[in-house]
């Protein structure tokens, strides 16, 4: 028997037309020749702006980028040891390093801002790339953590056992056993990481100094009192480019994990 | 699961120190400094002055916070409710459909679209210079822009916009390893269609749910940039009053009296949902390991 969920498939079907009418809006858009309201023919002037003549953008841009790698590699290096330590070894304050890995991903985004922009001042910190980059290592360490350690999951003691019965040394274990069978935790870890710093907005802006406009931040600016035709053509290259990027890195994961 | 037993020469305090180290220094103890300031006099230029005061916690119950408290709840719970009611659906189409990797797609696209990118296309569609009132104008079903944008209305319109799909996947996941055969079964054995949803689907899906409630309610609680972008001094939220409070006001013991309200509402909400889902994440058995790994999964494509 097979039923018809009529109901289910028209709110469905609605919810799709919501969630990508405003992105075709913007793709429209960007083409427009005027600068803003009525359509007046096809131009790609937008898209030119954007890439002759935006230097501040792709400073930003520059910045995003700097931010997002160096932060999800810290991440991902202080992570992964945590996960495996939790995972196959008994330590002090384990149960510790659990609470406060899962604490960062619940609270709202504003609370670790704020209370970082607090912290920073007290110690006496200017706020600069620095500052966003250990914000960004902060919010990303949890999720690297939880990656890997659902990875590790699927293997248990013996395999460790194993290679010490073999006689590897325990730092032969770590580079030939356990950082190999957790690579697709891993690289899925660093991929995570870069697109939520790339991402990040809220954070960034309350632990940013002068000369620290990261990519959203920019775009914040130029949003704030309405439309933007370059930010319509730099919306549509970010559309493509996440679309791009999401699908190379899941054949790069499943290339890992056939391996 | 079976662990290595702790012996003097297994390295799993080393393996675990930067994580201990690095979270206790940028999380933890910021959030402590933020709950003694809470408890403090504002200095004359931002900062604190050390004696302690209740006044923060007293301001907030005056009746300028009091209304973007209510505000707050108000735009929180609607938002969220309305959320789910869209999702709960959603998720269950997409699992009972031959073309999931197709729906998947349609819904992540968005989704892996930049926050502020999403919040900019509602400007865009809705802002006096925009697609709708450009295309009503044009029409001639008014004679000059309508402002849609900066009111409550516009910011629980884009709130659900955005944290639709957080609310969409742990559904589609949690409803997609579900029986649907216990279903026929209930039908069988006499249960009514609404009936059999009640008493077999539901308690079923429930940790979807509730992961779901969570992912929407705990951000919008917390929502800074979209009231910021497309809402009105009147539907102002308390993390915009935060911002405030630390930017323009310098009063910093209010905007961290703030921070923990926010705070502990999210930790007992999580905590009240976790006990009532059967979990104990803050236990350190082995078994619970699972849970946060895939919300994790699911919160990371989210942000």
């Amino acid at each position: 028997m097979k039923r018809r969920p009529s109901f289910s498939r028209a709110v469905f079907a609605t919810t799709i037309v919501f969630l990508s009418m405003p992105l075709l809006v913007l793709v429209l858009y960007s083409f427009n020749e005027s600068k803003s309201g009525s359509w007046t023919g096809f131009s790609l002037r937008w898209y030119a702006q954007l890439f002759l003549d935006s230097p501040r953008l792709w400073r930003a841009f520059g910045n995003s980028a700097i931010v997002a790698l160096s932060s999800a590699l810290v991440a991902t290096v202080i992570g992964t040891l945590g996960a495996i330590a939790v995972n196959w070894y008994r330590f002090p304050l384990r149960k510790y390093l659990r609470t406060i890995t899962f604490l960062p991903m619940i609270l709202p985004e504003i609370i670790i801002g704020v209370s970082l922009l607090i912290f920073f001042s007290g110690i006496g910190l200017r706020l600069s790339l620095f500052t966003v980059f250990v914000a960004h290592v902060s919010f990303n360490l949890p999720f690297v953590f939880l990656l890997v350690l659902a990875r590790l999951e699927e293997f248990d003691a013996s395999i460790i056992e194993a290679a010490r019965d073999l006689g590897a040394s325990e730092a032969q274990t770590l580079v030939r056993v356990i950082i190999p069978v957790s690579m697709p935790g891993i690289v899925s870890g660093f991929l995570t990481a870069v697109t939520l710093s790339l991402e990040d907005f809220v954070i960034t802006f309350f632990v940013t100094g002068p000369g620290a406009t990261t990519l959203p931040l920019y775009v914040y600016s130029a949003i704030r009192f309405g439309v933007s035709p370059v930010i319509n053509a730099l919306s549509v290259v970010m559309i493509v480019g996440t679309i791009i990027l999401t699908w190379s890195s899941r054949n790069v994961l499943k290339y890992i994990a056939a391996k | 699961m079976t662990r290595l037993p702790g012996t003097a020469k297994t390295p799993g305090g080393l393996y675990a120190a930067p994580s201990l180290v690095w979270l206790s220094v940028f999380f933890l103890a910021p959030l402590a400094i933020i709950v003694a300031y809470s408890f403090l006099t504002p200095g004359a230029l931002g900062g604190v002055e050390w004696s302690p005061t209740l006044d923060a916690y007293r301001a907030i119950a005056n009746p300028t916070f009091g209304k973007v408290t209510v505000n707050t709840i108000i735009v929180a719970m609607g938002a969220t409710a309305i959320t789910m009611l869209i999702a709960i659906p959603c998720g269950y189409y997409m699992a009972r459909s031959e073309h999931q990797n197709i729906l998947l797609m349609l819904v992540m696209i968005p989704f892996w679209t930049n926050f502020l990118i999403r919040i900019y296309a509602w400007i865009a569609i809705l802002g006096n210079e925009g697609f709708l009132n450009d295309l009503l104008l044009s029409l001639g079903l008014v004679d000059q822009s309508v402002r849609f944008l900066y009111n409550r209305g516009a910011v629980m319109l884009v709130l659900v916009y955005t944290y639709l799909p957080y609310a969409i996947l742990p559904l589609y996941s949690t409803i997609d390893k579900f029986d649907f055969s216990l279903l026929e079964a209930a039908r069988d054995l006499g249960a009514s269609k609404m009936s059999a949803i009640n008493r077999v689907l539901l308690p079923n899906i429930r940790g979807g749910v509730l992961t779901a409630f969570l992912f929407t309610f705990i951000p919008i609680f917390g929502a800074y940039a979209v009231p910021l972008l497309v809402g009105g001094t009147e539907s102002y939220m308390l993390g915009n009053l935060i911002a405030d409070e630390l930017t323009k006001s310098r009063d910093w013991p209010l905007a961290s009296a703030i921070s923990m309200v926010i705070t502990l509402v999210t930790t007992l909400g999580v905590l009240l949902l976790l006990r009532a889902n059967g979990t104990s994440v803050l236990g350190g058995d082995d078994h619970e390991a699972a849970e946060p790994a895939g919300e994790a999964d699911a919160l990371g494509a989210a942000r």
